[in-house]
């Protein structure tokens, strides 16, 4: 090691020099404590031996030079003295003395205390290098984890949260905790949310979410429902997890024209559904969590409620009634209850909850685990707006085509036709910008031929409670009976310039119905008659509707066009 | 105060052990040293600054602890206490003693050198 010795006493110093040299150390002298001070600058020795009481500047003013120097370098301070009184010794190591050494010196002594500095030296460094490592190797994993963010940000964006029938909260703080919450429109109108909870925190748990927002966001944009994205979720998450991760979470479709909420509840607190007269209903989870059942015992029944403009649908992760105040206790899935009975009629359930948390744990900011989401169900037109993004080109894509798919038998029960009749229609630059519109009437088609063609179902039915649950108590009773039974879609597209035209016939194996003005002359519940609603809705949005057999087939012509396009010259 | 040795001769056959062939020139050192210390006293002395006195009394103290010369140390002592004590009246008659004994001690360091 390296040692600096200052001492004013010539002998002195010549026989410390000489003992620790001897021991087989490096030594540096000087004869007061500025020269101590200039030795250290330029040598910078490990350990340091001062007397106390020198010329031009003392031990005490020189250690207390040194260490300043010294920084967070650990430099051990040992006083040499003869002092004799205690409070003079105490008095160096207030200076910021480590140790002192009393003359006469004691070989034994001198090299027990330089080995033990030496041993502390190293533990000393180790800690440091230890120190930066954890430093370099934090600064690290949080430039990873900014990255990481940004990629996930980019697939399980923000989707539709931001409209203003959501209120939401998920924690900004931390990158990865394990929570997701994604929403999205669906083409032809409607709004899927997912609250997701994943075992775990950090990379874990954001890797797990990646997947289920591609699935969420990308089977959403197809049209696909509720149950089949939860399906689809269950699967993937399934094969990707190891054993003991999985995420619990809920999936719902709130659809403001049928007037209905779909809710899928598997391992989150109970949800609720907030009417607008005060009614609440618990949505419990009914399901395991995602990722836990392989696809042939998954169960994506869904839950189906009536919903009216006004009413609300609060879902939320267990770090929302886990939440704990300075006690550790927990706020408790009761006091959601008290909160959601005791909420006025102007009153917002979220505000009113996220009162309560703060209420409760004395904290602005409530924990950084806990999402709380509270969607108000809105009246909704038939069609959403048509947003055309900006324009591509005609050129690209099919333009000519035609195309027959028929479901038959069991397969309409258990499987939805229209994402893969969307896709087709998608292929077609002009129609990809209006997919709503052509969900919207590829939707109303299917779901007319299936439930007035093929089960005879009246949707009179549905304007009254007892009938509401009837209907779809029927629907699903009588779904199991299809057999022989088909839809068949025939779609014809013509590209016509900057524009094309769409036909879309369906037809249903039903008996169809009487004329159009002798069924509205004489209104039956027998199922027979076309639904009212649903036609008004393909006349608005095609350009012919007709109606041809015995009713069991309907026609539909749609245009669509290419805004003009052009530079805007100005003289 | 008699009890005291003059000489610490297993303190100094140690140092001989340790400095080799360094030794006489540590004595030489030591002897050259204490005599400017010694100087340093009496101009302290007849200053009749107290504080000069304490500071360079304690530092000979170190360096006879240290040589193996006790007696001389703890003379040195005495005067320390003086200064810190700001008591110069029994100063002059102490400094002679510290005189006879450093003339003792360096007439015996030098026939150990031999």
């Amino acid at each position: 090691m390296n040692l600096l010795i200052a001492e004013d006493s010539d002998g002195d110093r010549m026989i410390l020099a000489t003992l620790l040299r001897r021991l087989g150390h490096q030594v540096y002298e000087a004869s007061d404590g500025l020269e101590a001070v200039a030795v250290f600058i330029k040598f910078e020795p490990d350990i340091v031996l001062l007397d106390a009481l020198m010329p031009t500047m003392d031990g005490m003013d020189a250690a207390r030079r040194i260490k300043a120097l010294a920084g967070t370098r650990f430099v051990p301070v040992i006083f040499i003295t003869s002092l004799a009184s205690e409070r003079e010794q105490a008095h160096c190591l207030e200076a910021g003395g480590d140790d002192f050494l009393l003359k006469p010196y004691s070989r034994v002594i001198l090299e027990a205390k330089i080995n033990a500095y030496s041993r502390m030296l190293n533990l000393h460094r180790s800690v440091m290098q230890q120190r930066d490592q954890i430093r370099t190797q934090n600064e690290q994993m949080l430039a990873e984890q900014r990255m990481a963010r940004r990629v996930f940000d980019n697939v399980a964006h923000t989707g539709c949260l931001d409209a203003p029938n959501i209120r939401y909260h998920a924690s900004p703080l931390s990158i990865f905790n394990g929570d997701v919450l994604f929403a999205a429109e669906r083409p032809g109108g409607g709004t899927l949310i997912f609250l997701g909870d994943f075992t775990g925190h950090g990379l874990p748990a954001a890797i797990g979410a990646m997947p289920v927002a591609e699935v969420f966001y990308g089977m959403a944009a197809k049209g696909f429902g509720a149950a089949d994205l939860v399906t689809e979720i269950n699967q993937k998450l399934r094969n990707i997890l190891p054993v003991g991760m999985f995420c619990c979470g809920a999936l719902f479709e709130a659809d403001g024209k049928q007037g209905t909420i779909r809710v899928w509840n598997g391992g989150l607190p109970d949800g609720w559904l907030v009417r607008k007269n005060g009614e609440r209903l618990a949505i419990p989870s009914l399901h395991l969590p995602l990722g836990v059942q392989p696809p042939e015992r998954f169960d994506s029944t869904m839950e189906l409620f009536t919903s009216a403009p006004g009413d609300y649908v609060v879902l939320m992760t267990d770090g929302f009634p886990e939440s704990c105040d300075a006690q550790g206790d927990c706020l408790g899935e009761n006091a959601v209850r008290q909160v959601l009975a005791e909420i006025g009629p102007d009153d917002h359930p979220f505000d009113a909850l996220m009162a309560r948390l703060q209420a409760f744990t004395g904290h602005p900011d409530p924990a950084d685990d806990m999402t709380l989401c509270c969607l108000e169900v809105i009246a909704q037109g038939a069609v959403s707006e048509v947003t055309e993004s900006a324009p591509e080109s005609a050129l690209s894509g099919p333009g000519s085509w035609h195309c027959v798919y028929e479901v038959r038998d069991r397969a309409l029960a258990d499987f939805n036709p229209l994402p893969l009749l969307l896709h087709i229609c998608m292929e077609v630059p002009g129609l990809r910008r209006r997919s709503g519109e052509v969900f919207t009437l590829l939707s109303e088609l299917y779901s007319n031929a299936l439930e007035h063609g093929v089960l005879k179902l009246s949707s009179e039915w549905k304007k009254s409670a007892e009938g509401f649950s009837l209907y779809y108590e029927e629907r699903m009773r009588r779904l199991s009976e299809t057999q022989g039974h088909h839809i068949r879609f025939t779609l014809d597209h013509e590209p016509l310039g900057r524009a094309g035209r769409l036909r879309i016939r369906c037809e249903d194996s039903g008996q169809g119905f009487e004329p159009k003005e002798k069924a509205m002359n004489a209104p039956t519940n027998s199922g027979h008659e076309y639904s009212g609603r649903g036609m008004g809705i393909l006349k608005r949005l095609a350009k012919e509707v007709s109606i041809c057999g015995s009713g069991n087939c309907v026609e539909i012509v749609y245009d669509w066009e290419f805004p003009a396009q052009g530079v805007i010259t100005s003289q | 105060m008699s009890d005291i040795p003059r000489l610490d001769e297993e303190a100094l056959a140690e140092l001989q052990d340790v400095m080799e062939d360094e030794f006489g020139v540590l004595i030489e050192t030591y002897l050259a040293d204490s005599r400017t210390r010694i100087s340093g006293l009496k101009e302290a002395v007849s200053a009749g600054d107290s504080e000069r006195l304490r500071k360079a009394a304690h530092s000979l103290k170190g360096s006879c602890i240290n040589i193996g010369a006790p007696k001389l140390g703890n003379l040195c002592f005495e005067l320390e206490v003086l200064g810190k004590e700001g008591r110069l009246e029994g100063a002059e008659h102490l400094l002679a003693s510290v005189e006879q004994e450093f003339e003792e001690v360096a007439r015996e360091l030098e026939s150990f050198n031999r």
